[in-house]
C-alpha cells in the first residue's frame, strides 16, 4: 500500500512529491496570468491609445529643440555670455557657421520661424541674414552681421537667442497664459492686441458651466417623469429621448445651422407668430433677430446634444429609488413638498453628479459645434488647438493649450470630488 | 519627443490613407474644392485618366502646415498639391516642397507666366480677389472697396474670407492708404494697427468664410450682401446658373495658383508626368471655359473663346485698380499676421 510520503519535516507534499504550497502558488499562479491576458489587450490598448499620446503631448508642450539642433555653435559659444552687453565676436563666429549651415540645410526659415514666436519678424530677418551670409567669405563678423541688419546689435535678440537655447522651455506654456519672459528673465503679461488664451479658457469653462446647468434644469423633470410614469408609457417617451441620442452629432449640429441661418426657418416663424415684432417693441433687437453665428445658437446646439447625458445617469438613478420612501415620509407627516425635497432629492444626486460631470467634461472639448454654429468669439480652446496645429503649424502651443485644458479639468475634477465625493457618483 | 509625436502623426495619417485606399500608381492630387476644382478636373484631370493614368482627388483649404506635417512624418498622402504664391514661398523655404526641375515639367519657362513666383512651382493660373454683390437685391451697388468699409452707404453683412490675407491690404487701401504704399505701411506695426482699426469698424457685420465655394453660396443664400471671393468663383455661378451676381473689379488683388510637388513624394516621376501635361497650351486654354482665371502659359491665350477673354482677371479693363498679392511679405509675415488676426477674431 502507498502512502501519503511524509517527509521528517512533515510538509505536506502533492502526490509527485512537491510541497503543497508550492503547487497551490503554481496554480493561483497560472490563474493570474490568465487573467492578465485577458486584460492585456484592453491595458496595452489604453497605453497606447490613451496614455502614450497624452504624456507626448504633455511633453511636448516643453519640448523645444528647434534651435538647441539647428544652431549647435551659437548654443555652445553664448552660454558664457552675460546677458548684459552685445555678445562678442566668438559668438558671432558661431553664429555665423550656423547661418551658414542653415541657409545650405534650407533650415533657415524654421530656425527663424522658432525666434519669430518671442520677437516678431525675425523671421524674415534670419532668412534674409542666412542668405546674404552665404556670399561672405571672412570676418570680422560682428560688424557684417549687425551691417546686415541692426536686430542683430541688440542684446535682446541674443537674449532670446540664448533662452531658446536649451531643448526644454516654458515658452509655450507661458504663451498660453497671455504671459511672457523678458530679456532679463522676468514673467510679464502680454501686449493687450495678443492677449486671447485666459478669455478663451473662461469662455470654454463659462459656456460649459452654462450648458450643463441647462441640461440638468432640463432634463431633471424629464428624467423625474419617465422614472415614475408606467412602464408602456416610458419605453415610448424614452424612444423620443434616445433616437436624436443615436443621429450623429455632426448632422444635428449641420441641421442647427440650417435652422438658424438668417432667413431661416427659425426666423420666419419668429417674425409671423409676431416674436421678432414682441422683441423689436421692446428694445431687445432691431431689426431682424441674428441667430445663427452666436452664443446663443453654440449654448442651444450644445444642450440638444447634451442633454441625454445628463438625463440618462439621472433616470437610471431614479429607477432605484424605491417609492416607499415618499410613502413613509408622507405617512409620517412630511408635507409632498417637503418630502421631494428631503427624502427624493438627496437620493437622486449620486446621479446628478454623475450626469453633470459627463456632459460638463464632454463640453470642455467640443470643437465642431462652436465652429459650425457659432461665431469667431464662441471658439473654444479646441478651435485654437486647432488653428495651432493646421495653420500655424505650432505643435509646441497646441500641445500646451491641451496640457492647460487637461490641467483644468483635473483641478475642477479634484474640487468636484471634494464637493460631491466621486464613489457617491452612480451612472445608475 | 518630437519624433514620438511625429510617428503617432504618421500612424495617423497612414490609417487615414488606408480608409482612401491610395494604390501605389495613383497620383494624389490636391486643390481647393469647389468650382476651381471641377475645372481642373474637367481640364486637366478627366483628359489625363484618358490617356490611361490613375488620379485620387483631395482637397484643402491652404493649410500650408498639413502639408509641412505630412512631409515631416514622411508619410505622404497628398502628391501634387495646388498652391496660392504664399503656400509656395513658405512651404518652400520650410523645405516641404520639392524644387522644380523644368527640364522634366518640359514646357518652355519663358513661356509660363510668373513662373519666378517660387523656385518649388509651376504656375497655373493668375487669379483675382475681388467682392461681389447680387444685382437683384442691390440696384445701385458697391463700385469700391471704400463701398465695402461704408455700412451707411451699404448696410447688411459682408463675407470676407477669415484670414488676414487681402483683407488687411484692403482696410488700408479703404483708410486711404494708395495701393502702391499698402506693404511698407504694412510693414510697420501702427500700419497694421490701423488696418485691423479699419477692420473693427465693419467687424459686426462680417461672416467669415473658409473654403472658397462659401463665398458664393453666401451670396446666392442672402447671408450677404457683399462678399469677398475668388473671381472665378463668382464667374462661374453667372455663367452656368445666370445667378445675377456682379463682380467690383476695383482693387482686386492678384496672385497666381501654381503646382507643387510634395517633398519626397515616392511618386516623383508620375507628378513631373502630370505637371508637364497640365502645363500644356490646349489643356489650359481649356479651363477657362469652365473658370474665369487666366491661363499662366502664354501660349493658351490665343485658344481662349474671345467672349471669355473679358472676364478674366487679366482682361485690361479689370486690370486698372489691381495690385499684385507681395508673397514674399506674406512669407515673412503671415504667422505672426495670422496670430494676430485669430486673437482680433476671439476679441
Amino acid at each position: 500500500m502507498t502512502s501519503v510520503p511524509v517527509t521528517p519535516d512533515s510538509i505536506m507534499r502533492a502526490a509527485d512529491g512537491t510541497p503543497l504550497k508550492q503547487k497551490l502558488a503554481q496554480a493561483q499562479r497560472a490563474a493570474q496570468m490568465k487573467a492578465l491576458a485577458l486584460i492585456a489587450p484592453l491595458f496595452l490598448f489604453i497605453v497606447i491609445s490613451f496614455l502614450v499620446p497624452i504624456g507626448a503631448m504633455l511633453m511636448n508642450a516643453f519640448y523645444d529643440p528647434d534651435i538647441h539642433d539647428q544652431m549647435p555653435q551659437t548654443v555652445a559659444a553664448i552660454e558664457t555670455w552675460d546677458g548684459q552687453s552685445l555678445p562678442d565676436e566668438t559668438v558671432f563666429a558661431a553664429f555665423v557657421a550656423d547661418m551658414k549651415a542653415a541657409h545650405k540645410a534650407k533650415s533657415s526659415a524654421q530656425i527663424g520661424k522658432r525666434l519669430n514666436y518671442e520677437v516678431p519678424t525675425l523671421k524674415s530677418k534670419v532668412t534674409v541674414t542666412a542668405r546674404k551670409l552665404d556670399k561672405i567669405e571672412a570676418g570680422p563678423w560682428k560688424e557684417a552681421v549687425i551691417a546686415i541688419d541692426p536686430v542683430w546689435g541688440e542684446p535682446e535678440t541674443w537674449a532670446t537667442i540664448k533662452r531658446a537655447s536649451s531643448t526644454y522651455t516654458p515658452f509655450y506654456l507661458l504663451n498660453v497664459m497671455d504671459l511672457k519672459q523678458t530679456a532679463d528673465g522676468h514673467i510679464t503679461t502680454v501686449e493687450d492686441n495678443r492677449k486671447i488664451y485666459r478669455d478663451v479658457l473662461w469662455r470654454t469653462l463659462g459656456i460649459s458651466f452654462l450648458v450643463t446647468v441647462i441640461t440638468l434644469i432640463l432634463g431633471f423633470p424629464v428624467a423625474y417623469m419617465l422614472a415614475t410614469v408606467p412602464q408602456k408609457t416610458a419605453s415610448l417617451l424614452m424612444i423620443l429621448v434616445l433616437l436624436p441620442f443615436w443621429t450623429s452629432l455632426l448632422v444635428r449640429t449641420t441641421a442647427w445651422s440650417i435652422l438658424l441661418q438668417d432667413g431661416g426657418v427659425v426666423t420666419q416663424f419668429m417674425s409671423i407668430t409676431g416674436i421678432t415684432w414682441l422683441l423689436n417693441a421692446l428694445g431687445l433687437i432691431s431689426g431682424e433677430p441674428q441667430l445663427f453665428k452666436t452664443r446663443f445658437a453654440t449654448v442651444m446646439a450644445m444642450v440638444h446634444i447634451q442633454l441625454p447625458f445628463t438625463l440618462l445617469p439621472i433616470y437610471s438613478v431614479m429607477k432605484t429609488i424605491s417609492p416607499t420612501y415618499m410613502r413613509a415620509a408622507r405617512s409620517l407627516g412630511a408635507k409632498p413638498g417637503y418630502a421631494y425635497w428631503r427624502v427624493y432629492m438627496p437620493q437622486t444626486l449620486p446621479g446628478v453628479a454623475a450626469g453633470c460631470l459627463l456632459t460638463f467634461i464632454l463640453c470642455l472639448g467640443y470643437y465642431i459645434t462652436p465652429a459650425l454654429v457659432g461665431g469667431p468669439t464662441d471658439n473654444m480652446i479646441s478651435g485654437f488647438i486647432d488653428s495651432a496645429m493646421n495653420q500655424e503649424n505650432n505643435w509646441g502651443k497646441a500641445s500646451a493649450l491641451g496640457a492647460v485644458l487637461l490641467t483644468a479639468t483635473m483641478i475642477l475634477y479634484y474640487v468636484y470630488n471634494k464637493l460631491v465625493g466621486i464613489d457617491r457618483m452612480k451612472l445608475g | 519627443m518630437k519624433k514620438l509625436i511625429t510617428v503617432l502623426g504618421a500612424g495617423l495619417l497612414a490609417g487615414s490613407a488606408l480608409v482612401g485606399v491610395a494604390r501605389a500608381d495613383e497620383l494624389t492630387i490636391t486643390s481647393w474644392g469647389g468650382a476651381y476644382q471641377d475645372s481642373q478636373r474637367e481640364a486637366y484631370y478627366k483628359p489625363y485618366i484618358a490617356q490611361g493614368h490613375k488620379i485620387t482627388e483631395a482637397e484643402y483649404n491652404g493649410e500650408v502646415a498639413k502639408i509641412k506635417a505630412m512631409v515631416e512624418a514622411n508619410a505622404i498622402t497628398w502628391d501634387v498639391i495646388d498652391v496660392d504664391s504664399a503656400t509656395a514661398l513658405q512651404g518652400c523655404a520650410e523645405g516641404a516642397l520639392e524644387v522644380i526641375d523644368w527640364a522634366k515639367v518640359g514646357v518652355d519657362k519663358a513661356k509660363m507666366l510668373g513662373a519666378d513666383v517660387s523656385e518649388c512651382s509651376v504656375p497655373t493660373i493668375v487669379f483675382g480677389t475681388v467682392f461681389g454683390y447680387d444685382t437683384s437685391k442691390l440696384k445701385d451697388g458697391p463700385t469700391s472697396v471704400n463701398d465695402l468699409f461704408d455700412l451707411a452707404k451699404f448696410p447688411g453683412k459682408r463675407g470676407l474670407q477669415k484670414n488676414p490675407t487681402v483683407n488687411l491690404e484692403w482696410a488700408l487701401i479703404a483708410d486711404g492708404v494708395p495701393a502702391a504704399d499698402v506693404y511698407k505701411v504694412l510693414a510697420t506695426p501702427e500700419g497694421v494697427d490701423r488696418a485691423f482699426k479699419k477692420l473693427d469698424t465693419i467687424k459686426s457685420e462680417i461672416i467669415w468664410w473658409e473654403a472658397g465655394a462659401q463665398a458664393p453660396q453666401l451670396l446666392a443664400d442672402g447671408q450677404v450682401v457683399m462678399t469677398s471671393a475668388w473671381n472665378g468663383r463668382l464667374q462661374t455661378p453667372i455663367d452656368k446658373d445666370g445667378k445675377p451676381f456682379k463682380i467690383v473689379w476695383d482693387h482686386q488683388a492678384l496672385d497666381w495658383d501654381l503646382w507643387s510637388i510634395a517633398k519626397g513624394t515616392p511618386k516623383m516621376e508620375e507628378a513631373y508626368r502630370f505637371l508637364a501635361f497640365a502645363s500644356g497650351a490646349v489643356p489650359q486654354a481649356e479651363q477657362t471655359k469652365y473658370i474665369a482665371y487666366g491661363p499662366a502659359n502664354a501660349d493658351a491665350i490665343p485658344n481662349v473663346d474671345p467672349k471669355t477673354l473679358p472676364s478674366l482677371p487679366t482682361a485690361p479693363d479689370n486690370l486698372k485698380t489691381a495690385w499684385n498679392l507681395d508673397t514674399q511679405f506674406w512669407a515673412d509675415n503671415g504667422d505672426q499676421l495670422k496670430e494676430r488676426f485669430n486673437a482680433w477674431l476671439s476679441q
